[in-house]
Parts: C-alpha cells; sequence; structure tokens
C-alpha cells in the first residue's frame, strides 16, 4: 500500500503542477516558457501578469479544485455502491445540486444560501436515488442506473422548466453555468478548502471503505458500524458535489473517468484511490479547460462538452464490458 | 474423540421422530451462549427457542434442509441481524454492549457467498481479516503481513497471492474467505458451508484445521450439508428442522436415523467406517 501510495503521488503531483503551468501558458493567447517564469518570479510584462495571474491562475486552481472534488466523489460513490458506473453526474446528484443554485439565484438570495441550497438538492438527490435503489434487497447496478438516470432527467426537466421562466437576458450564461463552465468562477478558496477536508478525511477512512467494498454484511462482521460510514458518504458525497457545481457547474463523467483510469494503474486501495482521485480530477478539468479555452479561441466552450466528450465512451466501454 | 455410534434401541424405534435437546449451563469460560432465542424468519409465525453453550474447545455442526434458518441464524449470534426474541451473550457480556469492532475480534463469520465488488489481490483480501485490530490512521505492519500470508498458506493459496480474487476458482475462492476469518484470529468461528465448492481433499484439510483451532481456548459453529462430515468434525449437533423446531445436543446423542430422516425428508441407510456412523440416502 505505502507503496502504490508513494508512487501514485510521485506522479500525479508533479503532473498536477505540469497541469496547471500548462493551464498557465495557453489560451487566446499562448505565453512562451521564458515569459511565463519571468511572470511567476514577478518580472514579466503588466499584460502578461495580467493575463496570468489574475485571469488564468484563479480559473485554473478553480478548476483543479473542482476536478479534484468530482474525482473524490465518483470515487467515494463507487465504493459505496460497489460499482464502477456511480458518478455524481449520472447518479442525479449535480442535477439536483444545479436545481438548488437555480432557484435560490432566482429568489435573488446571498451566494451563501446559494450554496446551501445547492447542498441541499444534492443531499435530497442522494436520498431518493439511495432510498429508491436500496428497496427490500442489495443494490444492483441496473436498478441503480435506472434510478439515476429518471432522477436526473427529472432535474433537467425542472431545469428546463426554471430557465423558461428566467429572465432572457440572464439565460446564455445559466445555459453555460448548466453545462460546465469554469469562466465564472472567482474565489476558487472555499472549494480548496473543502478538497483539502476530504481528503484528509479519506486517507483514515480509507481501509474501511476498502472492507466495505465487500459489501455490507461482510463489512459489518469485520467490524464496520455499516450505517454510519454509509451516511457520513451519502453527505459527504452530497456536500463535494454542491461544491463543485457551486464552483464550475454540471461538469459530468470527471467522477467516472478518473477513478476508473487510476484503478488501472495503482490498484483498489481507497487509501491510494482516493487521493489520486483528488488529483487526477484536478489534472483532468484543469487540461479540459484549457483546451475549452483554446479550441475555438477567442470564443470559449464549456468545459462540460470536452469532459462529456470523453466520458460518455468510457463509460460505454464500461457498461459494456460489466455485460 | 471416542465413537460414535447411534443408539441401537432408538434405532429401531418408529415412534423416535425427534431427539432430547441437552441443555448446559453458561460457565464463566462459555464464548457464546443464547437464551431463549427464536430467529426472526418473516414467513415463519414460531420456532422454537434455542438455547445454546458454546464452551472453549467445541466444535458445533449446524444441520437441516434448505429454507431451515442455519444462516439466519449464524447472522444473528454475529449480531448482523435482529432476533425475534431472546438474548445473545458473547463471554458473558450481551450482544448490543459490544462495538462491532470489539465483536470482530471475538466473533468472526464466513458467509456462504463473497462479493468482491472491485477485482482486489488474493493478498490484499486476506488482509482485510487484520481490520478490526487497526486504528483509523495504522497501515498494516510487517506483522499483519505475516499473518495473512501464513493464513494463506494454510489454506494451501500462498502461491496464488497476487492473482486477482474475480480470476479465482469457486474453491479458491471459499479457501481464500477461510484465509481471511483465520487471519481475522477470532475466539469463536462461524462458518456458514465451509467445505461448499471444495474438492474431497480441500474438505478434509479445512476442517482438520478449524478442527484444530477449536481445541485449546477457541470454538467453531458450522453450517454443514454433509452429515458424514458432521458426524466426524463436530462433537455436538444442533438440527433446524423447516417447521422452525430445533434440537441440539452432543452428537452421539443426536444420531437417531429417524430424526435425521425427518430432518431432511429422506429415508437414510445406516452404516458404520471406523467406528462412526455412516448415513448413506436411499432412493425413495
Amino acid at each position: 500500500m505505502t507503496r502504490s501510495f508513494l508512487l501514485a503521488t510521485g506522479v500525479l503531483l508533479p503532473a498536477s503542477l505540469l497541469a496547471i503551468l500548462i493551464a498557465l501558458a495557453y489560451g487566446s493567447v499562448a505565453i512562451p516558457a521564458g515569459d511565463l517564469i519571468a511572470v511567476i518570479q514577478g518580472e514579466g510584462s503588466r499584460l502578461h501578469s495580467t493575463l496570468v495571474l489574475e485571469l488564468r491562475l484563479p480559473r485554473a486552481l478553480a478548476a483543479f479544485a473542482a476536478g479534484g472534488l468530482l474525482g473524490v466523489a465518483g470515487a467515494l460513490m463507487q465504493v459505496l455502491l460497489r460499482n464502477p458506473l456511480a458518478d455524481p453526474y449520472v447518479l442525479g446528484l449535480s442535477g439536483g445540486a444545479s436545481v438548488g443554485a437555480l432557484l435560490a439565484m432566482l429568489a435573488g438570495l446571498s451566494m451563501f444560501s446559494v450554496s446551501v441550497a445547492a447542498f441541499t438538492g444534492a443531499l435530497l438527490s442522494t436520498v431518493i436515488v439511495f432510498g429508491l435503489a436500496h428497496g427490500t434487497g442489495s443494490w444492483t447496478p441496473t436498478r441503480l442506473l435506472l434510478t439515476g438516470v429518471v432522477v436526473a432527467a427529472g432535474w433537467g426537466a425542472v431545469i428546463s422548466f426554471l430557465l423558461a421562466v428566467s429572465p432572457t437576458a440572464e439565460l446564455p450564461g445559466m445555459l453555460y453555468w448548466l453545462m460546465g463552465d469554469v469562466s465564472h468562477a472567482r474565489n476558487p478558496y472555499p472549494a480548496w478548502g473543502v478538497l483539502v477536508l476530504v481528503v484528509l478525511l479519506a486517507l483514515p477512512l480509507g481501509r474501511t471503505l476498502n472492507v466495505l467494498a465487500r459489501g455490507p454484511m461482510q463489512a459489518a462482521a469485520l467490524g464496520v458500524a455499516v450505517r454510519p460510514v454509509e451516511w457520513t458518504i451519502y453527505v459527504a458525497a452530497a456536500l463535494i458535489t454542491a461544491t463543485a457545481v457551486m464552483q464550475v457547474g454540471a461538469v459530468g463523467f470527471v467522477g467516472l473517468i478518473v477513478p476508473h483510469m487510476l484503478r488501472l494503474v495503482f490498484g483498489n486501495d481507497q487509501r491510494v484511490i482516493l487521493p489520486a482521485s483528488a488529483l487526477g480530477g484536478g489534472i483532468l478539468l484543469t487540461l479540459a479547460d484549457t483546451l475549452a479555452r483554446t479550441m475555438i479561441a477567442p470564443e470559449q466552450l464549456p468545459v462540460g462538452v470536452i469532459t462529456a466528450m470523453l466520458g460518455v465512451p468510457v463509460f460505454l466501454f464500461l457498461l459494456y464490458r460489466s455485460r | 474423540m471416542p465413537p460414535h455410534t447411534a443408539d441401537p434401541q432408538r434405532h429401531g424405534d418408529p415412534h423416535a421422530s425427534s431427539t432430547e435437546s441437552v441443555h448446559e449451563a453458561p460457565g464463566p469460560d462459555t464464548l457464546l451462549a443464547t437464551h431463549d432465542l427464536v430467529i426472526d424468519i418473516p414467513e415463519r409465525a414460531s420456532g422454537s427457542p434455542i438455547e445454546l453453550t458454546i464452551n472453549p474447545g467445541q466444535c458445533w455442526g449446524i444441520l437441516g434442509p434448505n429454507g431451515a434458518g442455519k444462516s439466519t441464524l449464524l447472522h444473528t449470534l454475529a449480531g448482523l441481524r435482529a432476533a425475534r426474541t431472546g438474548e445473545i451473550h458473547v463471554q458473558g457480556r450481551s450482544l448490543p454492549e459490544y462495538s462491532r469492532a470489539r465483536l470482530a475480534r471475538e466473533l468472526g463469520l464466513v458467509f456462504q457467498k463473497h462479493h468482491d465488488g472491485f477485482p482486489a489481490t488474493v493478498l490484499e483480501t486476506a488482509l482485510i481479516g487484520r481490520h478490526p485490530y487497526l486504528r483509523p490512521w495504522d497501515i498494516e505492519t510487517a506483522e499483519d503481513y505475516a499473518q495473512a500470508r501464513a493464513a494463506l498458506a494454510r489454506m494451501d493459496l500462498a502461491e496464488l497471492e497476487h492473482r486477482l480474487v474475480d480470476t479465482l476458482s469457486g474453491g479458491e475462492r471459499q479457501r481464500l474467505a477461510i484465509a481471511t476469518v483465520l487471519t481475522q484470529n477470532p475466539r469463536l468461528l462461524l462458518l456458514d458451508e465451509p467445505t461448499s465448492q471444495l474438492d474431497l481433499h480441500h474438505q478434509i484439510a479445512v476442517l482438520d484445521h478449524i478442527r484444530r483451532i477449536a481445541r485449546g481456548d477457541r470454538a467453531a459453529i458450522l453450517v454443514l450439508h454433509d452429515v458424514n462430515l458432521a458426524v466426524r468434525y463436530c462433537d455436538h449437533l444442533l438440527l433446524m428442522f423447516p417447521d422452525g423446531k430445533a434440537c441440539w445436543g452432543p452428537t452421539r446423542t443426536m444420531l437417531v436415523p429417524s430424526a435425521l430422516e425427518r430432518l431432511y425428508n429422506q429415508p437414510l441407510g445406516v452404516g458404520e467406517i471406523d467406528g462412526y456412523p455412516v448415513f448413506m440416502p436411499r432412493p425413495d
């Protein structure tokens, strides 16, 4: 376990730094490496400094934090459901958070209230999906995915309704945010706070999650207090998803792609996979956002479009392979 | 072990359709005692209360047809299901007084089915048996690894430690589950059909090892489908009838052919090998 932990952090930490540097260097204007180093040392031109430090850095940090959160949320839910197809976007958590946030915004509430509303929406979605899919027996992949997809579709309808009754001037911004858009992210630090907190919580919980992945009965027989742990994960997943949605809107599939790729390389120890998913998710979303800014520059794509283009094939492949 | 023989008088008695249970009062060393225990099976209106006293050095066998509640009883004893009525005491303390982690150091359970959510290696799977002994921030020590490897070697799995569990055969997976509970090293082992899917050699190897563990200060409770293996390896038997009735006691008092025939609803022939009675199903 120690070896794969060191390997994972040894590879992913430098890669994270590199991803952020790439995000700083590329955009509608590319900045050569020499100029970028100058800016970081505080010696660059005024234009470059403004571009890098005031526009690109906060955005890169926001994308990284949100991606990390989505990666961890996916990894947590996959353990809880013992199913690699679980993901906050597929299961409708992101939809719940979006509806909560939209309602609060339309009501003209404060940013804090919007966050609370997003969390409430995500938690409600979690309870509905897990409650209904649980039924009397254990979760089956089909039952769970169907419940999640239907709940997500329900949230989608509510979102359409809210958009239909919204003031026309606000529509483009809302639409972009819903599709997943980092350009509105201003303050990345609350998301970083949640990310660090979640990873610190996940590390001591990791071994328990390894046992829980064997099923609730086996876990209980090995000394895990299953119910409290499950509820901790429900609430944590809702909090994480809501924080990510507040930051970058409903970006899908990060929680699906990242833990899956990492498992192929680093094995299945949650003590490795959870922190690795935080870094891997951060890297993916930072690079995806850079791509979204540069592909049709000076126009920008919503980052959710990029992650969906990557995520849909991965999801279908996983579903195909699981028969 | 003294040779077990069926009571010849009862053997010929057509009215002896059931046996008398033999109660033992719990003592200070008793590992597990039940009082007035009725397991909760939703479709069943009533069941006879079970009063078990499991002492160190004992190996109990649970026999009964499909659906008699054998697994449910094991899960209830392990605190994984609520009983309908009655109490369970583990080493003198009632079950609700234990935290799950504390209980997992006293009592280990091998399930009939094994779920592997994500592919893990054989060694990682055996190692989760150390979970009850580790605090949240602890990482498995060399000693924990040594115990897991020793258990794998006991179950003939040492060579497979780097294999992924989803590539194992049914019998190998079953032995891995037993290796995991050996790594857990509890004082009371509850095993739900530990010999299912095992070839003959491994059935005997597993039962020999469990019997060896259950000498000394430990005990085991095994759900078995093979009456003859139960006769060989278990010093006490609990017979669970489909109607919810149950009787229990030392093995030699329980081997009444008519009772076993009623238990399985199957005519049986009786022979003898090595001084043990052998029961062979007869076609109707």
